[in-house]
């Protein structure tokens, strides 16, 4: 799992002759022009797409970039063809790029590729810094580069406007909580907003890395600042969200945390430093407590 | 002779039905393929598209869906059979979970993103070692008598050690991503199956199904008892290596690229009996027909019911079959009173 690089299992150069290749290429003059058909078949990838995309160059996105509590753009994905992601479909909508995520269906992306379209892999952002790089490799595929640039520059500009806020505050230990106990360790996109905001992750302290369990006896141990998120399905539901309501975390709530919206910060995009200002907003009183 | 006769018109009728839901497998996707595009699309090679649609994605699924219904069905009667025991199905001898491990292996070990057919060589390879496991425990010649018995005990000590670590793997899974592409692996599934996988398994399961289609007549001998069999010139210790051997090489496979899908291997015997008779030699046949057509009907009704949804077949056949397996047994009860 960590010995693959990010992105170094992408893809793009991977239109490698197949069955389909003829059919894809033939009525279309050079290759290194501009894809005019996308198909997104990820959350992170959508909205990334939905971003930077000439008007009509986006074909189709995720079903999950429609639902309010996964995705930051549902006006603008409801514009746009809902699929599934199964190959089938992707495949009769005659794209000439797919861009998908590293933990959609390995099945559905082999054949994909087989079928000779030209499939984009992008792993899961770990940390800010690769949301620039998502945003640039993003705007190099279709063709969009000075948009992409644009889009770095304002979140390079939001970034730093936080960094700004941050910049008087008192470091704190904080920790994520997620159903079914889980935290966000060392070498986490959610660990290095945490960070963003002045917090140390106490998870990390730990020797945690990844997302990773963190048992609810060991997180009111470390007294931290405590982080919930609003999950991506719509309601809560299910056993997973029983620790949820914990009579011990209750009480670690009520020393002081925040929530922060799982669709803002558990993809690589740039509506990633509104988690940032969550967790400023939250900290607010506590500053004022410092001083 | 009538019963030889009824076998035949069976079988035949068996036949007709896997051709006719090989087609309907053919038939259904989000395509919305009318009938004529879609067979002038498999046939003549007419529509861009369609033709790639019908042969590169919906023909591995509906080949796939024949030959592990066939593997399923065939092997859970070869394993009744052999171990006289109607409860015996294909992942008894631990097979199933051996594969089920290897790929979760793979999966845990981000093999499979990095390399798509990771995941059923892994796969292959847990079969492999789970059944040399079980015939090194359950020991080489069978014994008179304890044959059957300690190839069950050894199967059930595989499948349950395989399970354990199974679910270290999910225990200890990188992230929840990870978990839950374990999870639903193991629902079994049968979507987006290429060629590849087709090219991958098809070899596997059909010396399987051909070391399993010489044990008919050693079947029949040996539902007269182990030593009766013997004593007819049946020699037990090639029999059993036979019935294991194609079990593990076609369940093997079949697990390797559709996932662990159950109570077909189970129910497909238990639903011919009546009408074949429950002589091993028969039913053999009769039940690969018959698993076949039960797996490509559930794969039919999963893409129906639940377009989008990527309804899993292993799931859809559990469901399906449960109630089923107990309307079953009510109904043999009745037959005993």
């Amino acid at each position: 799992m960590l010995a693959a690089a990010p992105d170094a299992a992408g893809g793009e150069a991977a239109g490698a002759p197949g069955p389909g290749s003829g059919v894809a290429g033939a009525d279309r003059p050079g290759s290194a022009a501009a894809p005019e058909r996308v198909v997104s078949i990820n959350l992170c990838t959508d909205q990334l797409a939905m971003l930077l995309a000439a008007p009509g160059q986006l074909v189709s996105v995720s079903r999950w970039a429609t639902r309010p509590g996964a995705s930051n753009m549902v006006a603008a994905a409801a514009e746009l063809r809902a699929n599934d992601g199964g190959a089938e479909e992707v495949w009769l909508m005659k794209p000439d790029l797919v861009l998908a995520g590293s933990f959609n269906d390995a099945a559905t992306l082999a054949l994909l590729r087989r079928l000779g379209l030209r499939v984009a892999v992008f792993e899961p952002a770990r940390s800010l810094d690769d949301v620039p790089e998502r945003l640039r490799r993003v705007g190099r595929l279709l063709g969009r580069e000075a948009e992409a640039e644009r889009t770095v520059a304002g979140f390079e500009a939001a970034r730093a406007s936080a960094a700004a806020r941050a910049a008087g505050l008192r470091r704190l230990p904080a920790a994520y909580h997620y159903p079914n106990g889980y935290t966000s360790g060392a070498g986490t996109l959610a660990a290095d907003v945490m960070a963003a905001a002045r917090l140390e992750n106490a998870a990390a302290d730990l020797g945690l890395s990844g997302v990773a369990p963190l048992p609810l006896e060991a997180l009111v141990m470390l007294e931290p600042f405590l982080i919930r998120t609003r999950s991506l399905a719509d309601t809560r539901r299910g056993r997973a969200y029983e620790t949820a309501r914990h009579p011990a975390l209750e009480r670690l709530a009520a020393l002081g945390g925040a929530t922060v919206e799982e669709r803002r910060q558990v993809c690589g995009t740039p509506f990633v430093t509104l988690a940032v200002e969550a967790l400023l907003d939250a900290r607010a009183p506590a500053l004022a407590a410092a001083r | 002779m009538s019963e030889a006769a009824r076998g035949r018109r069976t079988l035949a009728a068996l036949g007709v039905a896997v051709a006719a839901l090989f087609a309907a497998s053919l038939l259904t996707g989000p395509a919305g393929l009318t009938l004529g595009e879609s067979l002038s699309a498999l046939l003549a090679g007419e529509g861009e598209a369609a033709v790639l649609v019908m042969r590169e994605i919906r023909l591995p699924r509906a080949i796939l869906g024949l030959a592990v219904g066939a593997t399923l069905g065939l092997s859970g009667a070869a394993l009744q059979g052999y171990l006289r025991n109607p409860l015996a199905e294909p992942g008894l001898i631990g097979v199933s979970s051996g594969a089920a491990l290897g790929a979760v292996l793979a999966i845990h070990a981000g093999l499979s993103a990095a390399f798509p057919l990771a995941l059923p060589l892994m796969a292959l390879a847990g079969a492999g070692l789970a059944v040399l496991a079980v015939l090194a425990l359950a020991g080489g010649a069978p014994t008179a008598g304890g044959g059957a018995l300690t190839l069950i005990l050894a199967g059930v000590a595989v499948t349950s050690l395989c399970g354990a670590l199974t679910s270290l793997a999910l225990n200890l899974s990188p992230n929840p991503f990870a978990a839950l592409e374990i999870v639903f692996w193991m629902l079994g599934s049968l979507a987006d199956r290429s060629f590849l996988h087709v090219q991958l398994a098809l070899p596997f399961m059909v010396v399987g199904w051909a070391m399993l289609a010489t044990l008919g007549r050693g079947l029949d001998a040996l539902t007269l008892g182990e030593d009766a069999a013997a004593s007819l010139g049946v020699r037990l210790g090639r029999l059993r290596l036979l019935a294991v051997g194609g079990v593990a090489a076609s369940v093997g496979a079949a697990t390797a690229v559709a996932g662990a899908i159950g109570f077909v291997g189970l129910v497909a015997p238990h639903l011919l009996r009546p009408l074949v008779g429950a002589r091993p030699s028969a039913l053999l046949p009769a039940s690969a027909l018959g698993g076949a057509a039960v797996l490509l009907a559930a794969d039919v009704a999963a893409r129906l019911l639940a377009p989008g949804q990527d309804l899993k077949l292993g799931v859809l056949t559990a469901i399906v079959g449960a109630p089923f397996f107990l309307w079953l047994v009510a109904r043999h009860r009745r037959g005993l009173a």
